[in-house]
């Protein structure tokens, strides 16, 4: 029972992280219909970009406030990778609009092999460990002899801020013209143009907005794990996408329930099972959702047209 | 990003501001990246050290590529899509390539040994002639896949894996021959090409790419973590080498030397396994080319076409599928079969996702469904990695620790994107109608319809 609470808090933090990188999947989705093969090496660059603003506050500029430099990094984070973001879509996509259907997921690959290489070559390719910051932890319960269940105060940050930041963003796309003119050029970009809306511009905020979310998991995931690595883009990437295909992609609410889901599997596989096959366990859900249900939990049904 | 309608004549000052814009933007985007390096120190601890030259060369890289975009003015051309055909010089031409670049295929071991000795060949022969030939042939097998069918395979690698393992494990295990094992590892990956291929057929094409993706990670963690069987990291090592139809490449008086009365030189292996992967990618070459002219082949195509319209006129879409996965893994599997005889170790680290990713650009940066682009790509992207190995040069100018090949998935990387961007129908873009009333024109690949999301 206490390795059953134990995982279950360490599955709901890690599943927080993927639900924020699976929000880009199935938002780019949802508007363009392309696998935004690159989101998870956004996501890899963000945490990089976190970890040397992180050193630079705190050792050139000599920061000692914790708290205060949590929130600088992570608003400086958020903004350099959201700008990085839109000038990808910029060079890479924006072109292939009209392209043959594969186009933009060759790009997208192309753009992912080039970012994890971009990152490789000018950082290194050693994992990079971060000073432990945030690391207390509150016991639960503390037998002797049993099990000790922790919360740590890491753990607690990622769900809060996870928390905030998807109320956030739902406030954003429920109720501004921004989230609006999304949802509209979601269901018939054609009409939304006709419409007056830019779709152009949409697109571009989908990607920034999809960004910045990945850019707050990249800041979470540098936190929680305290090691980057470059070649650390692919995996979180592809279960974060699983999470937004197992959520139903296109959903939001769906995106952050398979998020959770996938990190309460991974956690759970990894303890009751294997460690060594826990990714064979997301790729495995990956394939089997979508040849089975391939409109995950929250999805419509997508009918293909002639 | 230049928009709108083409000067009439190079507008100097708009594109060095064009260009000056998008230095800058590169230059604040990869700032904290670029400039300023995490570097463990003697306690550990991670420090940032400032390398501001970088930026600079950064910033001026982009400057530069901007410039010389503007120059030439490389965006995509709305051609008016009339019934151009390409010069019927033009198509001479391209039917002139392929027997005069055979003929150098054959002829280059024996120039490379007899200009160079023994020794001096031995690199030339081995990491240029067979590193390329083998990434040919998968290119080629991937082609029948992705250039034919249309079907994304992010996952190609794993049948690859399956080749080279089947090898390893019958030969280490029962003894069995390279020859008897060739055949058992095309028929085995070809199985898994269809056990694979069979559950992802509902699928769109990107969500196929995806599930490929996944399989292909799969195979190669259970080949991570299945020690019985594959030994894990570790690998398998010991493979029996090749052998001459079964005079070993060995000293001794039974030896392939001694037989044919030359002197012993290792050399002789490596020109056997060159011309051994050369007669297997070329048997994938003439499959290929041969099926396409068959249904089946025609079928293909239609299908990479437009399913929909396929599916209609009756053309049963599952079968067309499988035979194009287990075709392709089919070729896979010899090409690892190959691979594992050559090196006589196989290891998961060889068969990793950036493996596929390599394969998928030869053939997309080459042409899908071309031949020739698919082996031109090959060479540049192959070759050109193993050329990079020796640019020591390099190192004078920026440094010891400075390493060229690393810079080689970079540069693919950016190919890929600028190929989609610029030149979606790759390097070769003109296809040879496989059937033609009359005389044949080779056609730009821009008047190809293929179908549109």
């Amino acid at each position: 029972m206490d390795v059953f609470l134990q995982q279950l808090i360490n599955g709901i933090a890690l599943g927080s992280i993927y639900g924020l990188i699976a929000i880009g999947y199935t938002m780019v989705f949802g508007i363009i219909g392309m696998i935004n093969f690159a989101h998870g090496d956004v996501f890899m660059l963000s945490a990089f970009i976190a970890l040397i603003l992180f050193l630079a506050l705190t050792q050139f500029l000599g920061m000692t406030s914790l708290p205060l430099v949590f929130v600088l990094v992570l608003v400086a984070a958020m903004a350099l990778t959201s700008l990085w973001n839109f000038v990808i879509e910029r060079v890479a996509y924006r072109r292939l609009r009209g392209s043959f259907r594969l186009a933009p997921l060759i790009s997208a690959l192309g753009m992912s092999i080039f970012l994890a290489n971009f990152v490789y070559v000018v950082q290194g390719p050693r994992n990079k460990a971060v000073p432990p910051i945030f690391s207390e932890v509150i016991h639960i319960t503390a037998g002797p002899g049993g099990y000790n269940v922790t919360l740590s105060y890491k753990q607690i940050l990622i769900v809060v801020v996870t928390a905030v930041l998807l109320a956030a963003f739902w406030y954003v796309v429920q109720k501004t013209p921004l989230g609006r003119a999304q949802r509209a050029c979601e269901q018939d970009a054609k009409m939304a143009a006709l419409l007056g809306v830019n779709v152009d511009r949409t697109i571009a905020l989908t990607f920034v907005i999809g960004a910045a979310l990945a850019a707050v998991a990249g800041v979470l995931y540098m936190l929680y794990y305290g090691v980057v690595n470059a070649a650390d883009g692919f995996v979180p990437g592809v279960k974060a996408f699983t999470a937004a295909v197992l959520g139903g992609i296109g959903s939001l609410p769906g995106a952050v329930l398979g998020g959770l889901l996938i990190g309460l599997i991974e956690t759970f596989w990894s303890a009751y099972f294997s460690a060594d096959y826990k990714d064979v366990a997301a790729f495995s859900i990956l394939a089997i959702t979508l040849i089975f249900v391939p409109s995950g939990l929250l999805g419509r049904p997508d009918v293909e047209k002639v | 990003m230049a928009a709108g309608a083409a000067p009439d004549r190079f507008d100097f000052v708009r594109a060095s501001k064009d260009a000056a814009l998008a230095a800058i933007i590169a230059a604040g985007l990869s700032f904290p990246i670029l400039a300023l390096r995490a570097e463990p120190d003697i306690d550990n601890r991670l420090t940032l050290q400032g390398r501001w030259s970088w930026l600079f060369i950064a910033a001026l890289i982009v400057f530069v590529g901007r410039f010389l975009l503007a120059i030439f003015d490389i965006r995509p051309r709305r051609k008016p899509a009339t019934d151009e055909a390409l010069p019927a010089s033009a198509y001479r031409a391209a039917r002139l390539i392929g027997p005069a670049g055979l003929a150098l295929l054959f002829v280059f071991p024996l120039a490379v040994f007899a200009a160079l000795g023994p020794q001096g060949s031995l690199k030339w022969i081995d990491n240029y002639g067979i590193q390329i030939l083998i990434y040919v042939m998968l290119g080629w097998g991937l082609n029948i896949v992705v250039g034919l069918a249309g079907l994304l395979d992010l996952g190609y690698v794993a049948f690859y894996a399956v080749g080279a393992y089947s090898y390893a494990l019958l030969s280490t295990t029962f003894g069995l021959s390279f020859w008897i094992c060739l055949p058992l590892a095309g028929i085995l990956a070809a199985f898994w090409g269809i056990l694979l291929g069979f559950p992802v057929l509902r699928l769109r094409g990107d969500y196929l790419a995806i599930v490929t993706m996944a399989f292909g990670e799969i195979i190669r963690i259970v080949l991570v973590n299945w020690s019985v069987v594959t030994n894990g990291d570790a690998g398998i090592s010991g493979i029996p080498r090749a052998s001459f139809f079964g005079l070993p490449f060995t000293a001794g008086p039974n030896g392939f030397a001694a037989t044919f009365g030359l002197k012993f030189s290792p050399i002789h292996r490596v020109i056997f396994l060159y011309y051994l992967i050369l007669c297997l990618a070329l048997l994938t070459n003439f499959v290929t080319v041969r099926l396409r002219r068959l249904p089946i082949g025609r079928a293909w195509e239609a299908l990479r076409e437009d399913e929909i319209a396929c599916r209609s006129l009756g053309l049963d879409t599952v079968k067309l599928k499988l035979a194009a996965f287990a075709l392709g893994a089919m070729f896979g599997g010899f090409a690892g079969a190959f691979f594992a005889v050559r090196q006589g170790f196989v290891s998961p680290s060889s068969f990793t996702f950036i493996e596929s990713a390599t394969i998928l650009a030869i053939v997309v940066l080459g042409g899908r469904g071309s031949q020739l682009g698919v082996a031109l790509a090959a060479a540049v992207i192959i070759g050109g990695s193993e050329i990079l190995r020796e640019l020591d040069f390099l190192k004078q100018i920026f440094g010891e620790d400075f390493d060229p090949t690393q810079y080689r998935m970079l540069i693919v990387g950016i190919a890929m994107v600028m190929m989609m961007n610029w030149r979606p129908r790759g390097l070769v873009a003109t296809r040879a109608p496989t059937i033609a009333l009359g005389e044949r024109h080779a056609i730009a690949g821009a008047l190809v319809k293929e179908v549109h999301g």
